[in-house]
């Protein structure tokens, strides 16, 4: 059994921590999130948080901080949400406020920079693993609208640059429309 | 009253960036630069640096700047909780709502809908990441000079550690900018 304060603990460190490597901001944090919330802590299912990902991305503000309010409230409720909160806004917080103090140094020194672009590639690699995993599984589903969908949506943001708020509404849009063609084709639980 | 204001271009920035990322930096502009003078363009372009280098969403880490050099500590408190304020009142009524209807048919088919398009966005979110490691801010070039091969070799190494061995994450990240920074100092 695991005690209300150590769930809250382990919210904020895995926040905090998630928060402290996400460099690049917006959609990077959502594989990390996926790799600790759903692989390593099973706190999640993998659709669930590919929904609460929609969701982050479609409210105002910023994705890390929507996506961790979300994780936060189905963890634990509104308090875990203020947990998962304070852990994603900490380490920026922190960290610049060491850096504006003296950002000019910051910003030209060697080192600093060096290892910053060594990071890059790390961080696309992480990315890389994630988008492996979750995208082979939406092809196994063997549903070719599921399939469009992810192909066409990949399309539309990286090559067209579609406001990723069109490609949101789209793509409910055809889930929506395809649930209801179901329904309508299915016979009903009433006409027995 | 300074800090009142603070408040009020950091809730509205908050406010209005849906999408975030790069989304919120016009707003962001907007308000500290020219509705404000709390920066000048100069600094607002520091700023974008700077925070493009280290983590955290780019919002957040405006709110920080510019409060800790407005109002010192506190200022920077005030502005980032301007920023997150909106979000936490309306994700936490979406989470609520989530929750409660998730089993209906008709959000079960919207969020069908969603799912492929999320990996998408993230597909879309790494092969940025991914050309910026390779070919640089300069962007993608079939010219093979232009590509950066030690950046490539991490990242083929960092994918085959992942895949094999499923590490944690930010040993990867960690691991490669400590090889990766050593080697680009030594050239």
């Amino acid at each position: 059994m695991e005690t209300k304060t150590h769930i809250y603990r382990k919210l904020f460190s895995s926040t905090f921590y998630l928060s402290a490597f996400t460099f690049g901001g917006g959609f990077v944090i959502i594989p990390l999130m996926k790799k600790k919330f759903v692989d390593d802590l099973h706190w999640i299912e993998e659709d669930e948080m590919l929904n609460l990902a929609a969701i982050a991305q479609s409210s105002p503000g910023a994705v890390a901080v929507n996506a961790s309010i979300l994780l936060g409230y189905k963890v634990s409720g509104i308090l875990g949400a203020l947990v998962t909160i304070l852990g994603t806004i900490l380490p920026p917080l922190i960290i610049i406020s060491v850096i504006s103090l003296f950002y000019t140094a910051f910003r030209d020194n060697t080192v600093v920079n060096a290892v910053l672009k060594g990071m890059q590639a790390g961080v696309a690699a992480v990315i890389a693993d994630v988008v492996i995993n979750l995208g082979s599984n939406v092809i196994k589903e063997k549903n070719i609208v599921s399939a469009l969908v992810m192909v066409c949506a990949f399309a539309a943001t990286f090559f067209f640059k579609v406001n990723v708020m069109y490609i949101i509404l789209v793509c409910g849009c055809i889930g929506a429309t395809k649930i209801l063609i179901q329904v309508k084709n299915s016979p009903k639980d009433g006409d027995k | 009253m300074t800090m009142l204001q603070l408040f009020w271009s950091f809730f509205q920035i908050g406010m209005f960036s849906i999408g975030g990322g790069m989304a919120a930096m016009p707003l962001i502009q907007n308000q500290v630069v020219d509705l404000h003078n709390w920066l000048t363009l100069t600094e607002f372009t520091d700023l974008i640096t700077i925070a493009e280098m280290t983590p955290g969403p780019i919002a957040i880490n405006s709110a920080t700047f510019v409060g800790i050099r407005i109002a010192g500590v506190p200022g920077a408190l005030i502005a980032t909780l301007g920023c997150i304020l909106p979000s936490c009142i309306i994700v936490s009524l979406l989470a609520w709502v989530y929750f409660k209807y998730k089993e209906l048919t008709l959000i079960q088919g919207i969020l069908e809908g969603l799912r492929p398009a999320v990996v998408a966005l993230i597909a879309s979110a790494g092969l940025s990441i991914f050309t910026l490691a390779i070919w640089g801010k300069g962007g993608f070039s079939i010219n093979v000079q232009s590509i950066n091969y030690i950046s490539l070799l991490l990242f083929s190494v960092a994918v085959f550690i992942l895949r094999k061995w499923k590490p944690n994450p930010v040993f990867v990240m960690v691991g490669s900018g400590i090889i990766g920074g050593t080697v680009y100092l030594l050239m």
